[in-house]
């Protein structure tokens, strides 16, 4: 056996491509396949200095189409197989994730977003929400974790496994370039250190024995021949999702209970939101944040009953209003007034929220 | 601003000096263009669409209509505007990564239709853009961004030989060529022959040039040209491989 | 130290602005402080200004952008015009004497301007290679954020295995850092 990449915990200081990188490494990771994208390009590189020494493997792909369809590939062989993008090879890449849907094929593919549309910027956004948590033809029966921190992008790497696995949806570590790139502090350990147990793996093809004769052949399929064929299939799936929705949600809430004014944000942008809320307080604002964790599914019971409660509402997002659709969906019917910041493609600071939301008294 | 010396008269000078790497060779590649474009003297009718990657940087090199597209796509954009317009010579200049990976489909299948269209590539043996992974056409053993160890061809296979592979799929009326950056005037008239034969309405044509990235190749003048000269030459002939006006070339 | 201290350094490609900021983010984290570093990069980054944007702080740093730094410093004059835009009033902005016709495009808001002299005095009493370790010193001395000690140790980890082969180097560098702090030593 060769030697675990992580003994115990430690602190260390580095770039979120890096820190994926060493989480998958740490996860068990069998494989990963990957073509060249900025910013996510260096969670390729770092896996392909590190994963030889520990017996893992690596594909560099034609494009995206087929790193996401290798993907689909080593995960039915009963592979811990993840890919890495970023803007249009995301794009490239839900067509496979379409098919993990239809066929609950546990893929995990981090997304490291960058501006769109088209190949616009190769820094940073979160305008790719929609696509990651909808993209493709159907209903967007995936999950999708969006990370804010390289210690969440760490720990996030890690149970983006368990949850693909346990649940067998595909799963989304929603990064940006700005966690991709730059460098901050974090713990890294060794999930067994911690009590993480990793899920067990099986192969959906190639197992033991020969089919018809030592079990039965394993025949899977994404066509139906009738509507009411299909209809029955995609409400069978809605239904499992619906059901594990609970257990999956996730969400973080700031100083909400006596909130006259929420901000809504996810991801990098809660940093800002979080810094913004303390001064806001400390000038004796009542204001409070509330933070999806999961985008899909998102928390829609807790954030309807702190927007309820809330004076105003505020979504602040680097995009034009993907957060604020799912926000939306989530609480309708209330009727707090709800005022957007939204900056496509462009990072927000918590000086920014600050005046905004003194502006807005 | 200094004035380029013998610059092309297609070229746009307030677009100079140009913003590819000091010793890049994609510059060298657009010199040959520019006066193949002006030899034709064809600046008036020219369509030219550029990838992304290093050559996206040539979206407002000429005096020419440009158009960027995506990676992997430039074939399929310029397809689409000759097919519309077949009184416009289109061009279509693209990296080794996007006219052999991503957009590998579309380069055959463009042949294959004897599309009458130019494709221009760039074979720099990585990803430039990007910053130096893997490409098809990375020599045995080199050691880019994602093969750190050098590239294994019984893992990820030989270099692509592209000429070779679009020669094969395509009929006699199609114009094959490899040229280096090591010998614009050569790679110019092989540009020349490639456009005309558009012109004339013959069929598809294709030049890949060996060009050079000292920035990620990390290599100082001298080895970037050897690099070119010898290690790229050693596995991709330079030449040309189908020439429709030579019956069998 | 307080609050979070915001810097930004910016210069041609080749200054190593990056690499003094990397030294510095991580010097801060050996002290067990939070440290955060975003390097610059865009599609024409090659032969584009160069910036590196560095937060420290006792505790966690919010969001990874800033507005306004309280530390400014630009090596070239396309550097000075690309940075003006994250000067306020409370911004110390330096840059460096040898760069020429850039009086007009200096912040008229800033706390403080200040050109120093650390191209001319690497070139002359040093080496051109460790400028930016000059620049390295007095960007710590006007922030404060680490001990002269502490960049010691970093540039060690750094560069420790060139100072092996010539102890001289180490030397040059230690000197470098000094003198970096000496030409700031009237704004602290
Ligand atoms: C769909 C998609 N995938 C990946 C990328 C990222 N990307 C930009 S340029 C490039 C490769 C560039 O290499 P090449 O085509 O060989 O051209 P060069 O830069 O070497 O001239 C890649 C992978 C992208 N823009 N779009
Ligand atoms: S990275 Fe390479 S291909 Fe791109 S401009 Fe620089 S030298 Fe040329």
């Amino acid at each position: 056996m060769t030697e675990k990449p992580i003994q115990g915990e430690k602190r260390v200081f580095m770039t979120g491509n890096e820190v994926v990188a060493w989480a998958a490494l740490a996860a068990d990771v069998d494989i990963m396949y990957g073509y060249p994208i900025t910013p996510q390009n260096e969670v390729m590189h770092y896996w392909t200095r590190l994963s030889p020494k520990y017996g893992r493997g690596f594909l560099q792909t034609e494009d995206e189409i087929s790193a996401g369809f290798t993907t689909c590939g080593g995960v039915l062989s009963g592979k811990r197989a993840f890919t890495a993008t970023a803007g249009p090879g995301n794009m490239l890449m839900q067509e496979s994730m379409t098919m993990a849907e239809m066929m609950r094929i546990p893929t995990v593919l981090v997304v490291q977003q960058r501006g769109g549309p088209s190949t616009a910027t190769v820094i940073y956004s979160q305008q790719e929400v929609t696509m990651t948590c909808f993209g493709g033809n159907g209903e967007g029966l995936r999950i999708v974790y969006s990370t804010s921190t390289h210690q969440e992008l760490f720990d996030y790497t890690i149970k983006s496994f368990n949850t693909a696995w346990k649940y067998r949806f595909p799963t989304f570590v929603l990064g940006d370039g700005y966690q991709a790139k730059m460098r901050e502090s974090l713990y890294i350990y060794d999930p067994a250190a911690k009590g993480i147990v990793m899920e067990k793996t099986v192969p959906y093809l190639g197992q033991e024995g020969t089919p018809g004769v030592d079990r039965e052949p394993q025949h899977l399929r994404n066509t139906y021949n009738t509507e009411e064929e299909l209809n029955e299939q995609v409400n069978n799936l809605v239904a499992e999702y619906e059901k594990i929705a609970p257990e999956v949600i996730e969400y973080q809430t700031f100083n909400t209970d006596d909130a006259d004014i929420v901000i809504i944000a996810h991801g990098v942008v809660t940093r800002a939101a979080q810094a913004a809320v303390k001064e806001l307080r400390k000038q004796g604002v009542k204001a409070g944040h509330f933070r999806p964790v999961t985008l899909r599914p998102i928390a829609a019971k807790e954030l309807k009953a702190v927007a309820g409660k809330a004076k105003k509402i505020i979504i602040a997002e680097s995009a034009q209003g993907q957060l604020e659709k799912l926000v939306k969906d989530a609480i309708y019917g209330i009727a707090t007034p709800l005022e957007n910041y939204f900056r496509p493609g462009q990072g927000i600071t918590s000086e920014e929220l600050v005046d905004l939301v003194k502006k807005g008294m | 601003m200094s004035k380029v010396p013998n610059m092309p008269k297609s070229w746009r000078e307030e677009t100079k000096p140009h913003k590819f790497c000091p010793g890049c060779g994609h510059g060298l590649i657009l010199k040959a263009l520019g006066e193949a474009i002006d030899e034709l003297g064809i600046q008036d009718r020219v369509v030219f669409g550029c990838d992304i990657g290093c050559s996206l940087l040539s979206w407002d090199f000429f005096n020419v209509d440009a158009v960027q597209t995506h990676h992997g796509r430039t074939t399929p954009v310029m397809t689409g505007i000759k097919r519309a317009r077949p009184d416009r010579i289109c061009i279509a200049y693209m990296g080794d990564g996007g006219g052999y990976a991503i957009g590998s489909g579309h380069l055959v299948n463009a042949a294959a239709r004897n599309e009458k269209l130019t494709v221009i590539l760039a074979n720099n043996c990585n990803y430039g853009m990007t910053g130096g992974q893997m490409a098809p056409t990375s020599l045995p053993h080199m050691k880019t961004e994602t093969t750190p160890y050098g590239r294994d061809p019984e893992v990820t296979g030989y270099p692509t030989q592209g000429p070779e592979m679009v020669a094969a799929i395509t009929r006699e009326s199609a114009y094959v060529a490899r040229g280096t950056v090591a010998n614009v005037r050569q790679l110019k008239n092989y540009i020349k022959k490639a456009l005309q034969n558009q012109i004339d309405g013959t069929g598809f044509s294709f030049v890949e040039a060996l060009s050079g990235c000292p920035t990620n190749w990390s290599t100082n003048a001298k080895d970037t040209w050897a690099f070119i000269e010898k290690g790229m030459t050693e596995y991709f002939k330079v030449g040309e491989i189908k020439d429709p006006a030579k019956k069998e070339a | 130290m307080a609050k979070t201290v915001k810097l930004a350094l910016a210069g041609e490609g080749g200054q190593g602005v990056q690499s003094v900021a990397g030294i510095i983010v991580e010097a801060a984290y050996n002290e067990g402080m939070e440290a955060l570093y975003i390097p610059n990069f865009g599609v024409e980054q090659r032969g584009g200004v160069s910036v590196a944007y560095c937060q420290i702080s006792d505790e966690q740093i919010g969001s990874p952008k800033f507005v306004y730094a309280d530390l400014v410093i630009a090596l070239s004059d396309r550097a000075v015009r690309r940075t003006q835009q994250y000067v306020n009033k409370n911004t110390v902005f330096i840059y460096d004497s040898s760069i020429e016709g850039v009086e007009k495009d200096l912040p008229a808001n800033a706390k403080k301007v200040l050109a120093i002299p650390a191209l001319d005095t690497a070139k002359k009493e040093l080496h051109p290679r460790v400028f930016n370790v000059i620049i390295m010193g007095a960007a710590i001395a006007v922030t404060k954020i680490i001990e002269v000690e502490a960049a010691k140790k970093a540039l060690e980890k750094k560069l420790g295995y060139k100072f092996e082969q010539d102890p001289k180097l180490r030397e040059l560098n230690f000197k470098a850092l000094e003198r970096g702090a000496e030409l700031v030593k009237d704004l602290v």
